[in-house]
């Protein structure tokens, strides 16, 4: 079952044709009436007549977040303020949130993106699905309730938290699917063991709709085979309007509709466009936006490309999944660990408190990872060799989650730094 | 449980492996008044764990905790043991043979007698063998 066919399996030859004619048009629209994207072509020498195809493209300058936080909050919109008819706003990185504007066409085609993504794991007017994403300033549970309404399911708006409230309403409305991150419906199950309660027997739960942090292939396998249901991942970040494109049924990638994001993959270091399945850095321009316009914008999600056909018929491209962000990605030993896989880990260990840093070193051509956790008083021991195993049992659960050995230190509580506002947890000591 | 003087109340206090931590933690004890009659410090890599006989225990292990210290108190023995060879044998002998296990020990030398101090998986036990053996343990009152 297809949402929209047209262009969900248009042609490649035709899906291209279309996006260079949009592209065509956005340009023009930003030089003209954009004093942001104006001023960054005219400083490149970029007119709108030197793109002539796609392909030229990748002669508009690039734009980052931090030109996002340079012209907080709406500098960069495009339209005044009476066409705006909704804010998102994330917390922002460096104390400074960015603001994300929407129009009323802005609206239509996220719902559109994600009414195509929930049909295509086959949610629609037969399910009950529970959205247990934030509302409000977060993009995720306004986003999906609207798209979730617009395939006709029925929505449970619970919003996230009272996670012992929200299993009582799953059980209650025979929910059928639930949206929320990863790490939220990792704790409802660890709850719902507590509280006796057995996905497979006690609800009719079948699918969930998780995004807006990375998760790994090993997370969906756990998560799928200790509640017995189906998990897809669903992507999008606030200034692409929040989540919006998501894996298929099929599971192989995310879908991307090529008619409202243009990708390019780009090999970090050189800058370089790569070609299809090769692994870079994402930069997405968003061809349909009005109110904030998105150009080829250094989003630093690491994933591939491929516009091959999927299984399920559809020839939208389609992007891996992302296993988090090109700054924060750590590369131990070749392997890439994410910051917030540590913190996963560790805050599943009740004996430790949540403060903890991270230190890589690099002795010859190895790498070396040290964590360092405070324990809890009330799991202090006076015999080394308690201790000791505690290190030893940290040590194996993030060999577990994170593939690649790391030492573990044990703190005292309180020897570890406190942050104020965005915590730098990570020290990087290579010489690279 | 019925009080037993032979088992004394040791504090158990965790100490980062970092220069100075050491003397931060005796600074503590100081700033609490806190007189060290015996003590012991064993080490891992990156913490260790100072273990102190201390007068009037539950005070000072009150006073510890309110500096925010990772501190705890361990029922421990005190065998006496004679300038001679063999008498750290009978000890280990009898409680070995009773199947108590020594989690371990340190030796104290105070003014009026020697003793092996020694955490076991089951002190009130241990008293009772040691002393069923004729070996002599320490009274709480003594140190």
């Amino acid at each position: 079952m297809y949402w929209n066919a047209e262009i969900e399996c248009m042609a490649t030859e035709d899906l291209k044709k279309l996006q260079y004619r949009s592209f065509k048009g956005l340009v023009n629209n930003l030089y003209d009436f954009n004093r942001f994207y104006h001023d960054r072509m005219k400083s490149k020498g970029i007119r709108p007549d030197d793109i002539m195809s796609l392909k030229d493209v990748s002669k508009l300058p690039f734009m980052y977040k931090d030109d996002l936080r340079e012209n907080y909050p709406t500098k960069m919109f495009s339209v005044p303020n009476t066409e705006i008819v909704r804010f998102h706003a994330s917390s922002g990185t460096s104390g400074k949130p960015t603001v994300v504007g929407y129009t009323q066409n802005d609206l239509a085609y996220w719902t559109e993106a994600l009414a195509r993504s929930l049909t295509s794991i086959g949610i629609g007017s037969d399910d009950i699905i529970q959205v247990s994403y934030g509302y409000g300033l977060f993009t995720g549970g306004l986003g999906l309730h609207y798209g979730a309404e617009k395939v006709g399911a029925s929505v449970v708006p619970t919003s996230t938290g009272s996670t012992e409230r929200q299993l009582e309403l799953m059980q209650d409305l025979n929910v059928t699917a639930i949206a929320c991150t990863p790490s939220y419906l990792m704790h409802m199950s660890h709850t719902a063991n507590q509280m006796g309660i057995d996905f497979r027997r006690d609800t009719c739960l079948k699918k969930a709709v998780l995004g807006a942090e990375p998760w790994t292939e090993s997370m969906r396998s756990k998560i799928e085979g200790s509640m017995g249901i189906k998990a897809y991942d669903i992507y999008g970040t606030s200034e692409q309007a929040g989540p919006m494109f998501s894996e298929c049924e099929e599971k192989k990638g995310i879908h991307i509709g090529g008619d409202i994001m243009y990708v390019e993959i780009l090999d970090p270091d050189t800058g370089e466009i790569l070609e299809n399945g090769e692994t870079g850095e994402m930069v997405v321009t968003m061809l349909k936006k009005e109110a904030l316009p998105i150009v080829r914008f250094r989003i630093r999600d690491i994933t591939s490309l491929t516009d091959e056909e999927c299984p399920c018929g559809r020839t939208s491209p389609r992007i891996s999944k992302i296993t988090g962000r090109s700054d924060d990605m750590l590369i131990i030993r070749g392997i890439n660990v994410f910051p917030s896989q540590i913190e996963y880990t560790l805050m599943r260990i009740p004996q430790i408190g949540d403060q903890y840093m991270i230190e890589i070193t690099r002795e010859g051509a190895l790498d070396d990872i040290k964590i360092q956790v405070e324990i809890k008083p009330e799991f202090f021991s006076d015999k080394v060799e308690d201790m000791v195993r505690l290190r030893a049992h940290i040590e194996s659960e993030l060999k577990k989650y994170l593939n690649v050995a790391a030492v573990v230190e044990l703190k005292a509580p309180g020897e570890l730094p406190r942050f104020q506002g965005k915590a730098k947890r990570v020290i990087d000591k290579r010489v690279i | 449980m019925m009080d037993n003087e032979n088992i004394i109340t040791q504090l158990s206090i965790f100490v980062n492996n970092e220069p100075g931590r050491l003397a931060a933690i005796a600074g503590v004890l100081k700033d609490c008044n806190i007189n060290i009659k015996g003590f012991n410090l064993a080490e891992s890599t990156e913490f260790g764990i100072l273990r102190a006989i201390v007068d009037d225990p539950d005070a000072a292990f009150e006073r510890i905790r309110s500096k925010g210290v990772i501190v705890k108190k361990t029922d421990i023995i005190g065998v006496a043991v004679e300038d001679s060879p063999g008498s750290l044998f009978g000890a280990a002998d009898v409680l070995g043979k009773s199947g108590i296990n020594i989690d371990y020990g340190y030796a104290y030398s105070g003014r009026n007698f020697e003793s092996l101090f020694v955490r076991v998986d089951d002190p009130e036990k241990a008293v009772r063998v040691l002393k069923e053996a004729g070996i002599k343990l320490i009274k709480r009152s003594e140190i």
